[in-house]
């Protein structure tokens, strides 16, 4: 077992979810209850990251956040270092292929809400911010703990992308993922199957939540 | 300037175009079928809705001016509103519905204010029930309660009774009589229901695609319609064509021809000897002749014909009759059953009405929809 690697993973998976709870609680509470020009275009590009091969969106990635970009001459001038191949690096491109796991269900569940009720919460005095906290979010919790499952999970797991822009640096880029793969390079069957299992029973935990929480949530309006 | 005025005008999305006042403690009813506006002007003065151009001022408050560009957003106006499926807060308890609308106090006074609340509309003992957990019924009282929570300067009803059976809603219509005693704002009520509407208002609007058509008292609305239109929305059944023949000042009455029959109508010089005019008698002032006691002519303006249908609904025969002299438009009645069975009244028998002159109200000719 590469503990290394599993925390840096685990760091990383939180990381993520913190950064995407208010990026998905924004974005999804747009999609779901304005509508604007080229909303289907923001719809398309924040569903691209599922269904692009993650070595293309790995490339595009590392293109993108390469010293010749201006988002990676950016990072050079206020950071002092480069973007590719850190931690930073793998933790905004992490945030980026977890848009659509974060945004989708969060949208999902801000849709849930009936207009009237939304309504109500204004006729009853609630400005925007306290309607979002004490009547939004109660409502959208299901759909918003789906989104932080599935990202945290999805994170955790994630191969093609961290490998394109990450590469596999001990103790810095290296994750639980690339190392069972490395693990399986250097013949090391018992350490990879050691960590596969672990990845496995974490997948099945989350999925399991997730269900458990989306049959709750039938509750309210049933 | 005390009370609520509105003014709203535009063309699209939806056409618009209704101006009236509420006074504090008046019961304003807008009626009209669905589609007519009635939930767009009550958003109008909510703050949920914009409208291209209006106005909307309370107790001397602008809440919307569309021309100075001046909106108060809908959280920082006081109103209360009863949504037509109560949009209660599902993830809250009753006492919490109510609680939540009670931002304007202080936290320790708010408990104590919902639970009176609460015991105002009937509901002690059900403070902890989430609204799945409640009837009908319940339900639409929590929602009267969380909206005069905020004590609102102006409450807002949107079809409050649309959603419960039958028993309930007469039941809350003697609860909201009631309550409105107690109440000094102004209410406007927004329903399809005529009968409801002259239950509980003191005032109705009737809107017909976004235009009101006429405000007044439920009981002169439904006596003397402006239009044949507002007539036909009213769903006023005895609504035909005429022109006027004559006027006798000395008896206080004017003559109508109706397809050939003269009509006694009240004294009603306005409209000149030869003016087509829309007239309308109430099925309520249809009487039935005694079927073993023939008129011999001296009931005020007797019709003979032949019973086309008679339905019996309840204690009530609603009849319609063919009249002898134009069987192209049926006079339409009610009737207790009892009179119906001892009448013998059965399609295909012959009856006489008379059409009581003090009912008949003349209207401009409508370009014509007769049955």
């Amino acid at each position: 077992m590469d503990w290394t690697a599993l925390r840096l993973s685990l760091h990383l998976s939180i990381l993520t979810v913190l950064f995407l709870l208010p990026i998905g609680i924004a974005a999804g509470r747009l999609l779901a209850f304005r509508s604007f020009p080229g909303r289907g275009l923001v719809q398309a590009i924040v569903t691209l990251p599922l269904v692009l091969p993650p070595t293309v969106l790995g490339y595009y990635l590392l293109v993108a956040f390469g010293k010749a970009s201006p988002v990676g001459r950016f990072w050079q001038a206020a950071f002092d270092h480069q973007l590719v191949f850190t931690f930073e690096g793998l933790l905004v491109a992490s945030v980026i292929i977890n848009l659509p796991f974060a945004i989708q269900p969060m949208q999902r569940g801000f849709e849930t809400i009936p207009p009237q009720i939304r309504e109500a919460a204004a006729c009853c005095g609630m400005s925007p911010w306290q309607a979002l906290l004490k009547v939004e979010l109660p409502l959208a919790w299901p759909g918003i703990l789906t989104a932080m499952v599935l990202s945290f999970a999805h994170t955790m797991g994630e191969f093609g992308v961290v490998l394109m822009v990450g590469g596999s640096i001990p103790g810095e880029t290296r994750t639980i993922a690339i190392a069972i793969y490395d693990r399986v390079q250097a013949f090391d069957g018992a350490a990879a199957a050691e960590m596969s299992a672990l990845l496995l029973s974490l997948a099945l935990v989350a999925i399991a939540l997730t269900f458990t929480v989306a049959r709750r949530a039938g509750r309210h309006f049933g | 300037m005390e009370g609520l005025q509105v003014e709203v005008h535009q063309d699209a999305p939806i056409p618009l175009a209704a101006a009236f006042g509420c006074a504090p403690g008046e019961v304003l009813a807008l009626v009209g079928p669905s589609g007519s506006g009635k939930t767009t002007l009550l958003r109008t003065i909510a703050g949920t809705y914009r409208p291209r151009a209006g106005r909307v001022v309370v107790n001397g408050e602008t809440w919307l001016d569309t021309g100075a560009r001046m909106e108060r957003p809908c959280h920082r106006r006081a109103v209360g509103m009863v949504f037509q499926s109560y949009a209660l807060f599902p993830h809250l308890t009753a006492l919490q519905n109510i609680t939540a609308a009670l931002g304007h106090l202080r936290r320790r006074e708010c408990a104590a204010r919902a639970r009176e609340l609460l015991a105002l509309v009937h509901l002690s003992g059900l403070e902890n029930r989430k609204p799945c957990a409640l009837s009908g019924g319940q339900q639409q009282r929590v929602a009267v309660a969380r909206a005069l929570a905020r004590e609102p300067k102006v409450l807002l009803l949107d079809e409050p009774f649309s959603a419960v059976d039958k028993a309930t809603r007469q039941r809350l219509y003697r609860e909201i009589a009631e309550l409105r005693q107690g109440l000094n704002m102004p209410v406007i009520l927004v329903t399809h229901d005529i009968e409801e509407a002259t239950l509980l208002a003191d005032r109705l609007v009737v809107l017909h695609r976004g235009r009101s058509l006429q405000i007044g008292p439920p009981e002169e609305v439904i006596l003397r319609p402006a239009t044949a239109e507002v007539a036909r929305l009213l769903d006023l059944r005895n609504v035909f064509a005429g022109v006027v023949s004559g006027h006798l000042p000395e008896r206080k009455l004017t003559l109508l021809d109706w397809e050939g029959r003269q009509i006694e109508v009240p004294f009603n010089p306005q409209w000149p000897v030869g003016a087509r005019v829309t007239w309308v008698v109430p099925d309520g002032f249809v009487v039935l002749h005694r079927r073993d006691r023939p008129s011999r002519g001296e009931h005020e303006n007797p019709i003979a014909g032949t019973i086309e249908t008679v339905l019996t609904i309840g204690h009530t025969a609603h009849v319609t009759l063919r009249p002898e002299h134009d069987a192209r438009f049926p006079i339409h009645f009610s009737v207790p059953a009892h009179v119906a069975r001892r009448n013998r009244i059965s399609p295909g028998v012959a009856a006489t009405v008379s059409l009581l002159t003090e009912a008949i109200h003349l209207m401009p000719a409508a370009p014509q929809r007769q049955e």
